[in-house]
């Protein structure tokens, strides 16, 4: 069992860590070919496989019973991981890496009505802040503890569904339909604050099997953890409408005394 | 040149209240959460009297109070950017917007929603009435200084 364990850790090791090769060798590609690709999207992606990486050797562990150590789990693979992810700006390297033809194959994917319907704001936070009710105030937690296969797919749903959110707040990577800061902020908004009331639900109404010990110091985790993560999404957000907002230098000379 | 910078000022008026109004939100719910719940630890995180409304109204105006200091921030630094800043909207806006969300906090969701109390194990008439006095004060203060300034714009205005 053990050695199982060991093997599927090495395995998923691997396999992540040999991402963070392709993204690098990516990026010094498209710098030889085109402008150079910054330094600071390669940290945002190493931060996020890194954080995925210890996610999933947590999730490996046999104390992944205690709800503490769920959390922090929940809050790597769900939260901290799809973030930088994101911040890396994947698609866009992947865009540049590929000659013109193949580029145009992926932006037709990108412009599918199916992927539209994924990176709605809308859609995406249902996804992530539905799912994340349906996992603490209905009996799958704990049916999620006894199948390693239900265990697998939940921890799935929370990367992906995390990832689609902060995509679909945030404009790095391309999106073919966009929607317009207000929009985003106010659904931002809402998602963090679902994420809070669930928080506080936790405390007070554990998940069964949990104590009541032990859901005060998840939740905690939850509130505070979350928060954090969020803010670093709120800043970037406000920084994009920033940018976006910047008056015409025709303007500002015509404002000089 | 000069009238095109005021003309500017008027544009940007309305952002100005807004800007202070978001960040006096975002600084007044920051100095609850730091003061009163980490480092005074008076404020509980869960109270067992807490309705379901209450929790809900918790959550948004916490979630909202960080998009509002962050926002109200970023608005600040756009209006200087552009040099229509107007000291007198902006701190108006700050004390309207802290005394405003201070007063929610301190007749709603403290009373009628019993998210939590101010402290616990004492007598809570003083600190009831220290928060909410304190709160009406501040709104009152802000909507007289943004009242003024608007005044002293129609004045220039007028004299234009």
């Amino acid at each position: 069992m053990s050695h199982n364990h060991d093997f599927s850790n090495l395995l998923w090791t691997t396999f992540l860590a040999s991402g963070i090769l392709v993204y690098v060798f990516a990026g010094l590609y498209s710098s030889r070919k085109l402008k150079n690709w910054p330094i600071h999207r390669y940290i945002f992606w190493i931060i996020g496989t890194l954080s995925l990486i210890i996610g999933a050797f947590l999730m490996g562990k046999p104390s992944h019973h205690s709800f503490g150590t769920h959390m922090l789990i929940h809050l790597l693979i769900g939260m901290i991981s799809p973030l930088f992810l994101v911040l890396s700006a994947p698609m866009t390297l992947i865009l540049k890496s590929l000659n013109v033809s193949h580029a145009r194959i992926v932006t037709c994917v990108l412009k599918s009505k199916l992927i539209n319907f994924f990176i709605n704001p809308f859609v995406a936070a249902v996804m992530n802040a539905g799912g994340l009710w349906l996992l603490y105030t209905t009996g799958l937690y704990t049916k999620m503890q006894a199948s390693a296969l239900l265990h697998v797919l939940v921890h799935l749903h929370l990367f992906l569904a995390g990832y689609l959110s902060a995509l679909s707040i945030i404009y790095i990577d391309p999106v073919h339909r966009r929607y317009s800061f207000k929009i985003r902020a106010i659904v931002l908004v809402a998602t963090i604050a679902a994420h809070d009331i669930l928080s506080k639900f936790i405390y007070a109404h554990p998940p069964k099997g949990v104590s009541l010990n032990e859901a005060h110091s998840g939740a905690m985790l939850m509130y505070y953890g979350g928060d954090a993560v969020e803010l670093i999404i709120l800043i970037v957000l406000c920084y994009q409408w920033f940018k976006a907002e910047k008056p015409r230098k025709s303007y500002v000379l015509a404002n000089d005394p | 040149m000069r009238n095109n910078a005021t003309s500017d000022n008027y544009r940007y008026s309305s952002r100005n209240v807004w800007s202070g109004i978001l960040f006096g939100i975002g600084i007044a719910a920051f100095i609850d959460e730091c003061i009163f719940h980490q480092l005074l630890h008076w404020h509980h995180f869960y109270d067992n009297s807490t309705t379901a409304v209450g929790l809900v109204s918790d959550g948004l105006f916490h979630a909202f109070s960080w998009f509002a200091t962050i926002a109200g921030l970023f608005l600040f630094a756009d209006l200087r950017r552009r040099n229509v800043l107007w000291a007198g909207k902006w701190w108006g806006g700050v004390l309207l917007g802290a005394g405003g969300f201070q007063l929610y906090d301190g007749t709603i969701q403290h009373k009628l929603l019993r998210i939590h109390q101010i402290r616990y194990y004492v007598d809570i008439l003083p600190y009831d009435l220290t928060w909410n006095i304190l709160a009406v004060i501040m709104t009152v203060l802000g909507i007289l200084l943004i009242l003024r300034a608007k005044q002293q714009s129609l004045k220039t205005r007028g004299t234009n």
